[in-house]
């Protein structure tokens, strides 16, 4: 479980998160959302310490991050997997490279060991037969997916995912919905994903923070969000087309 | 205030890359990659910068003392002190913040701007320690480099006073063998080491600590070069004093 408590973050004085408090449970798919621009990836950024902020507190189940000593920060982190929005693959090695990097740093294993695991994981986000690409030969689909194969090979504890399934079609983004909350359940992890894709808000939302200018507008889960009046809220999740006919179909059905 | 902020900041990194240090299997790798990338790909370049300034040393020192009371294998022994002394190790340095300095400072600098310097610390790994700490190991090697471009920088001086006629080749091995010191080699290679220090740090440190995106990685470089051959000419000028004045 991952507690924060009244984080507040600024870039040259300007605010970007206003005080956030949440808690992020284990074996459960956390979503945050919001609209671009709302602070989901500062948010991010902040849990794992790539951020430093004025104020507030994160707890690693039960350890204050900022409390640690850098090895000690380390050493969690070797338990983190984290999939960032950009991909950030490692470009001088291959994509198989690139998911057996964690393996080498930290487990003890032989390489057939190794290479067994990464073939397995990278089965698991439906790239087979693409082991000796270099990440600038990959699209930009690929890439996302080959993150992610590099963020769970190593059984995390918690995973953080930047829009996993951003620039993938919807039938892989669905895949990848399924196979980050399958391993959250399987493994029991805390997992926390930034999105703003309804799908996923539908499928694997089982808490949900609302972001909006810096602040938690809404928490809730799937479950909660088709029926709440919190106009901020409702105008995010009903401002597709598709979504409004939903809505309608919906109310129609109960009438 | 600025430079003192990071000149402390240039000091606490080369303390960080040694905590928390890689795996030995993985970074042998890195040093022989570095080793590869930054020792082997200079080697020819410096030969040839080497072997055509020797040359060129060799002809403007010939040729301005023309005067018979100055005996002739004086252009060796000029050709043989400048290029040991100053020219392998300073200037071919100054060169090398230009290829070596501005590649690690773009190699690395890319890696930040594109987040996988953070990718890196995520894992729970000393990024300084995985990044810098091979290409300071890779670049103890860069003596041997130096060494490389003084032979061929003398061999430079010979063919061309040789084939110039400016001396005869008695009188220009005569120059080599005169006076000669260990000490100078001595010196020489101690400088070379600390410029092999530097050029290995304070590019990583430009590369390192950027901020922004692909346009500052070119600003970066260039920024990288300029501090590191104003640190090297600075430190020249120090460790000459200490060693060798008096
Ligand atoms: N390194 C930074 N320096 C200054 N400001 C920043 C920095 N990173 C983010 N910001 C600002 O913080 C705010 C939130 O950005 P953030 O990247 O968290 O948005 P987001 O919710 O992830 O958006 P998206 O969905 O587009 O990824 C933005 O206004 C952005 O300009
Ligand atoms: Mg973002």
């Amino acid at each position: 479980m991952i507690e924060v408590k009244n984080l507040h973050k600024s870039f040259s004085g300007v605010e970007v998160l206003k005080g956030i408090s949440t808690n992020f449970e284990k074996g459960k798919t956390n979503l945050i959302i919001g609209q671009s621009g709302s602070g989901k990836t500062v948010f991010l950024k902040c849990l794992l310490g790539l951020f430093n902020y004025e104020e507030g507190s994160i707890a690693y189940d039960g350890k204050i991050f900022s409390q640690l000593t850098e090895d000690e920060k380390r050493n969690l982190r070797a338990e983190i997997g984290m999939v960032f929005q950009g991909s950030a693959l490692f470009d001088s090695m291959t994509i198989a490279e690139n998911v057996m990097f964690p393996l080498q740093m930290f487990a003890d294993q032989s390489k057939s060991e190794m290479e067994d695991r990464v073939d397995f994981v990278l089965k698991r986000v439906n790239l087979d037969n693409a082991h000796n690409k270099m990440p600038s030969e990959a699209s930009g689909g690929m890439q996302k997916r080959v993150a992610i194969a590099r963020a769970i090979v190593n059984n995390p504890k918690y995973l953080f995912c930047d829009e996993p399934n951003s620039g993938l079609d919807p039938k892989t983004a669905i895949v990848i919905d399924n196979l980050i909350q399958e391993i959250t359940d399987e493994y029991q992890i805390t997992t926390v994903i930034n999105s703003h894709d309804m799908n996923s808000v539908m499928e694997i939302g089982e808490k949900i923070v609302f972001l909006k200018d810096g602040l938690k507008a809404w928490e809730g889960s799937n479950k909660t969000i088709f029926k709440t009046d919190n106009e901020v809220v409702t105008d995010f999740v009903y401002s597709s087309e598709l979504m409004k006919k939903v809505r309608q179909m919906y109310i129609e059905e109960k009438q | 205030m600025t430079y003192l902020h990071n000149i402390g900041a240039y000091f606490l990194m080369i303390v960080e890359m040694f905590r928390k240090p890689t795996k030995w299997s993985v970074m042998k790798k890195l040093i022989f990659k570095d080793i590869d990338d930054l020792i082997i790909g200079s080697l020819g370049i410096i030969a040839f910068i080497s072997f055509f300034v020797g040359g060129v040393i060799t002809i403007q020192t010939a040729l301005n003392i023309n005067n018979p009371l100055i005996p002739k294998y004086l252009v060796g022994f000029a050709t043989k002190q400048s290029i040991i002394l100053e020219f392998a190790p300073t200037f071919t340095s100054i060169i090398m913040a230009g290829k070596v300095g501005s590649f690690i400072t773009s190699s690395i600098g890319t890696m930040r701007v594109t987040e996988q310097i953070d990718a890196l610390e995520v894992m729970g790994i000393n990024s300084l320690n995985y990044l810098v700490l091979p290409k300071t190991i890779a670049l103890f090697l860069y003596p041997f480099a130096i060494a490389i471009g003084m032979f061929l920088g003398i061999l430079g001086g010979m063919a061309a006073c040789v084939f110039g006629g400016y001396t005869s080749l008695e009188d220009y091995v005569l120059g080599i063998q005169t006076d000669f010191e260990a000490f100078h080699i001595i010196y020489s290679f101690i400088k070379t080491f600390v410029f092999a220090f530097l050029l290995a740090t304070i590019p990583s440190f430009h590369g390192y600590y950027m901020k922004g995106g692909a346009l500052e990685v070119g600003k970066a470089s260039t920024t990288s070069f300029v501090w590191t051959s104003v640190v090297i000419i600075l430190i020249n000028y120090i460790l000459t004093d200490m060693m060798l004045g008096s």
